[in-house]
Formats: C-alpha cells, structure tokens, sequence
C-alpha cells in the first residue's frame, strides 16, 4: 500500500487527470471535433509512446543498444492480425498474444546476443530485426512482400489511451522496485553489479522480453489501426526511429520518452505538407538538438510532480 | 576450519603465464594480506577468486566446496564479496541506492509483487530501506544517502565500496588496495574500520595492499607474491626480514 495519505492523495490526483484527458479525447472524437486527420496522428503518436517507452527500458534503463525494436513490433502486429483475421479470436485475445509472442521472439534472440556488447549487441539485434521482416517476406500464407490487407480496424482511442497508461505502470513499477535497481546497476557498471551477487545475464534478458512484449502491443495496436501490414514497414528506419525519439527524450527518462514520441509524431505529421524540405528539416532539428543537448530533452531525470508535469509520473 | 583454499592455481594470459602453482589457505576468521611488487599477479589472484576469470588449472576450495568455473553471481552468493582497486561504484545512483543494489540478491519480494504493486512490494521496499540505511550508518555515510555516489569525496567512496560489499552479507570479504590514494590519517582510520567490521561481522578477511604500514599494522598472516608465485608466507615480522621478498622488492645485494 501506498505509505502515506500524499501519496493516496497523489494517486487519486493521477486517476483524475488521467481520466480527465481519456475523457476529453472520447468526447471529441465521438463529437468529430478531432476529424480523420487528427485521429490518426493520435493513434500513430500513442504507438509510438508505447515503442519508445518500452524501447528505452533496454537502451536507457539496461543500456543494451538495441536496433531491431521495430522487427518485434511486427511479430506482435502479424501474430494479433493472424488471430483476429484468420482465426476470428477476440481483439483482446489477439492483443495478448501478439504480446506474448514478441516477448517470446525477444527471449529467443536475446539469449544468444546479450552476451554482446555495446556496438557488437548493436549489430546483433540489428541483423536479428532484419531477420524477421526478412522471414515474413517470404512466407507466402502470411502475403509474402505485399503483407496482409483487410485487417478490421478494432483499435480504438480506449485501447490505445489504455495500453499506454498499461506500459507506462508496468515500466515504472518495474523501474521503482528491487529489479529496476538491479537492471539499472547492469547499464551503471556490469562487473560491479556481477560481483554484488546480480545475475546481471537473466536481467538483461528479462528487461529486453518486457521491452520486445511491449512493442508486440504496440504492433498489434497498429495492425488494428492501419488495416494493413507489411514487412517492409517494420525494416530497420523503423528501429531508427524508435531509436531517435529515446536518445531525443533522454536515455532513461520514461516521461522524456513520452514526450519526445509526441514531438517527433507532430513534427512529422506537420512536415508532411512539404515533401522536399521534410527530411532535411527533420534532420536539422536532430541534429540541432544533438550539438546542444546531447544528453536528451530530459536527460535521465523524469518530469516529476516536483517539476511541474504531473500527468505521466510515475507516483502511482 | 579452512574457509579458503586455493590450490596449485595456475593462469596464464596468451603466452604470458600470470600465476603458477599458487598455493594459499585461509582459516575462518583471520586476517591475511597479499603483496608483492606491481605485476605480481595479486589482482589476478582476486579476479580467479571471484569468478571473473576461470583459472587454467588448479581449485579453488571455499568452504572445502570447489568454487572454480561458477559465474561471479553465484560466487558472491556463496558468501564472498569483494572491492575494486579502482574504486567501481554505481556512479550515477544515490548512496542509497548504491548499497540497496547489494541487497537485491535476497530481495524479500517476488517480481509480480512489484509490477502489481501488492501488499508484499511495500513491506519488502521498507525492510530493504531499513537495512541500507543501517549499513550507510554505521559508515558515518546516513547523512549523505540521497547524494550521487560520484559526488563523494575519494575517502568516504572507499567507505560506501566497503559499506556495499557488506551489504552482500560475505563471510570472506577480498579488499583490493583498499587504501590507495589515502592520505596517512586516513590510512590509520581504515586500519582501524577494517579491524573493526572484521569484529562486527565476523569476517575472513583477505586483502592486497601497497601500503607497507597498513599490511604490517592489520595483517596477521601474508602472502607474498612475485612473478606469479608464492615466494613466501608468514607472520609479519617473519616476513620484514626474509631475504627473498627483500630481494623481490629491493632487488638483489651487489656482492
């Protein structure tokens, strides 16, 4: 239980706000004060919360440089778009199993590479990523290259807002407890960690599963949102780009993930209308951002009720 | 009752032969320096001990269990616990954290209890929170637990390395150098802590020292290592005055 009444007080408060802006989105779709345009900039932005907070768990929080995050986005999308379009399951049923099956894939290639280190592990996962989409393209039942169409659109703004408050508390109450030490003292000093009795291995191992189940939710979200899904979607400028929006938001800072997965969907969204300078702009800005703020928006500090957000902390 | 025994323990590095036959034992409760000239091969000794190298031949009995091959997580759950010559905490954490860390191998809570947030997560946080906090005091470091480890000055990061390794609940705690860049005064005050915690907790204690007045004052028994062998073992006094480690250290008289 939560030890103190401020601490109840400062949960309930979360609750509030929390369910205030869930409340005010519903409103305005349902209202079409957000038309077609906004809501899928909304779908795509709460997507990409949910890849870059479960990415930063392995790249900020363990510090493993992973590069193939978006090759578990798609076995999470394929799996869920499997179940629901061939099999007729549920969507929640989908949902989960195209988690399960994420976190299954980051355990199957997590063993073997997280024996790597920094630019090695790097490669590795990169090379892994590559291999699944490389794997869907040729399987055939699955649409080969062309992927799966007529996926029905089940992923609503409830199921998008819920499964970023879902990975939001599980990475924090992960991070805030004996096991979120443990994973931390592996990116702090692996040896040292080792020598105090931490299985510093399973932990890497344990922190890239959470992390690849995540993006399978993720996945799976999109798959519901997009009707399509295809290999080439989830190659490796995708990785990247879950990548930016971590190193953006500050390596180890849930909410300079959050945010930063909201800036680069608005500034993408945004760039859109001009095709020939987008990249450049784009690029500028990184790199801008880069030379004077190497450390990230956030750098490792989370935006706290002590600072002055109090909509994402991780009080709860 | 024998709490350590390395026995004819060899290691070599490429074609670089690090240590050769070395032979050492360790009683349950006594308190043993290493030393040698730089290159000897002490930290290699450490390193096989805890797990970070498998050595090429040889065992390493601990508590008449051979110890040898385990992963050094394993190692220090068998009760051995460690410092670094260059001191190697968890820079970027809170003092507090830092010795919290060294207690998460008995960590009283499940890892659903924590994502869930049950009843069990905030009982084990608070006795896990108790226990660091009486570690940091009885280091003089309570008052400092929220400050980056970093952020300490050199002398009371060696005290919060201690603190952490301790934490670890070890019967046979290994100090590497544990008073490099301390000052006299504050060599004499470690003498006088490592004395003490060896009381407190009922410790073995092995240590490598550079520090002749430390080795002397502290030790009750010492090893002497060069090139990788053993070359003499014995009280201190016996050890003042054996022509070999003379030798060893002063190099050889001109006749």
């Amino acid at each position: 239980m939560p030890s103190s009444k401020r601490q109840w007080l400062w949960l309930l408060i979360n609750i509030v706000v929390l369910a205030g802006i869930f409340t005010l989105v519903q409103y305005m779709i349902a209202t079409r004060m957000l038309n077609q345009y906004y809501q899928i900039n909304l779908a795509a932005m709460a997507i990409n919360i949910i890849l870059s907070v479960s990415l930063n768990l392995i790249n900020g929080f363990t510090g493993q440089l992973s590069l193939g995050h978006a090759g578990f986005m798609a076995v999470g999308a394929y799996v869920s778009a499997i179940c629901t379009k061939n099999m007729d399951l549920p969507f929640i049923i989908a949902i989960i199993a195209g988690c399960l099956a994420a976190a299954l894939a980051g355990f199957i290639i997590g063993v073997p590479t997280l024996r790597l280190r920094g630019d090695y592990l790097a490669i590795a996962t990169l090379g892994f990523g590559e291999i699944i989409r490389v794997i869907l393209q040729n399987i055939e039942e699955l649409g080969g290259p062309a992927g799966i169409v007529g996926i029905s659109r089940l992923t609503t703004w409830p199921y998008l807002f819920g499964a970023i408050v879902f990975t939001i508390i599980i990475i924090q109450n992960l991070i805030n407890s004996s096991f979120g030490r443990a994973i931390i003292s592996v990116r702090e000093d692996e040896v040292a960690a080792e020598m105090m009795g931490i299985h510093t291995t399973w932990y890497k191992v344990l922190a890239f599963m959470i992390g690849a189940g995540l993006a399978g939710l993720a996945g799976a979200l999109f798959a519901h949102y997009f009707y399509i899904i295809k290999p080439e979607t989830f190659n490796f400028l995708k990785s990247f780009d879950i990548l930016v929006m971590v190193v953006l938001g500050g390596l180890g800072s849930t909410t300079g993930a959050v945010l930063a997965a909201i800036f680069i969907t608005v500034l993408t969204a945004y760039l859109q209308a001009f095709p020939a300078v987008r990249m450049i702009i784009y690029a500028l800005i990184l790199v801008l951002v880069m030379i004077y703020r190497p450390q990230g928006m956030l750098g490792n500090k989370e935006l706290t009720r002590k600072t002055f957000g109090r909509f994402w902390g991780g009080s709860a | 009752m024998t709490i350590l025994n390395l026995q004819n323990l060899s290691k070599s590095f490429g074609g670089l032969s690090a240590l050769a036959d070395v032979n050492l034992a360790i009683e349950s409760g006594e308190l043993v320096g290493l030393i040698g000239p730089n290159g000897a091969g002490k930290t290699t000794v450490f390193n096989l001990i805890t797990g970070v190298y498998r050595p090429d031949q040889g065992h390493i009995l601990f508590d008449e269990n051979p110890m040898e091959g385990l992963l050094p997580y394993k190692i220090c759950q068998r009760g051995v616990a460690r410092t670094f010559q260059n001191i190697r905490l968890f820079k970027q954490l809170s003092v507090l954290d830092n010795v919290k860390i060294a207690l998460h191998k008995d960590v009283p809570y499940q890892l659903y209890a924590a994502i869930l947030r049950l009843p069990a997560f905030f009982r084990g946080e608070a006795s896990i929170e108790e226990e660091a906090r009486r570690y940091l005091r009885i280091f003089g470091l309570e008052e400092k637990q929220s400050e980056i480890a970093s952020s300490l000055p050199y002398g009371e990061q060696r005290r919060l390395e201690i603190a952490r390794a301790l934490a670890t609940r070890p019967r046979l705690l290994i100090l590497d150098e544990p008073a490099a860049g301390m000052n006299p005064q504050e060599t004499q005050n470690l003498m006088e802590l490592i004395r003490w915690i060896r009381e407190e907790f009922e410790l073995t204690i092995l240590l490598i020292e550079h520090d002749m007045s430390l080795v002397m004052g502290v030790c009750e028994r010492i090893y002497v290592l060069d090139y990788g062998q053993i070359i003499a073992q014995g009280i201190p006094d016996e050890i003042k005055n054996n022509p070999r480690v003379i030798e060893a250290y002063l190099g050889e008289e001109v006749s």
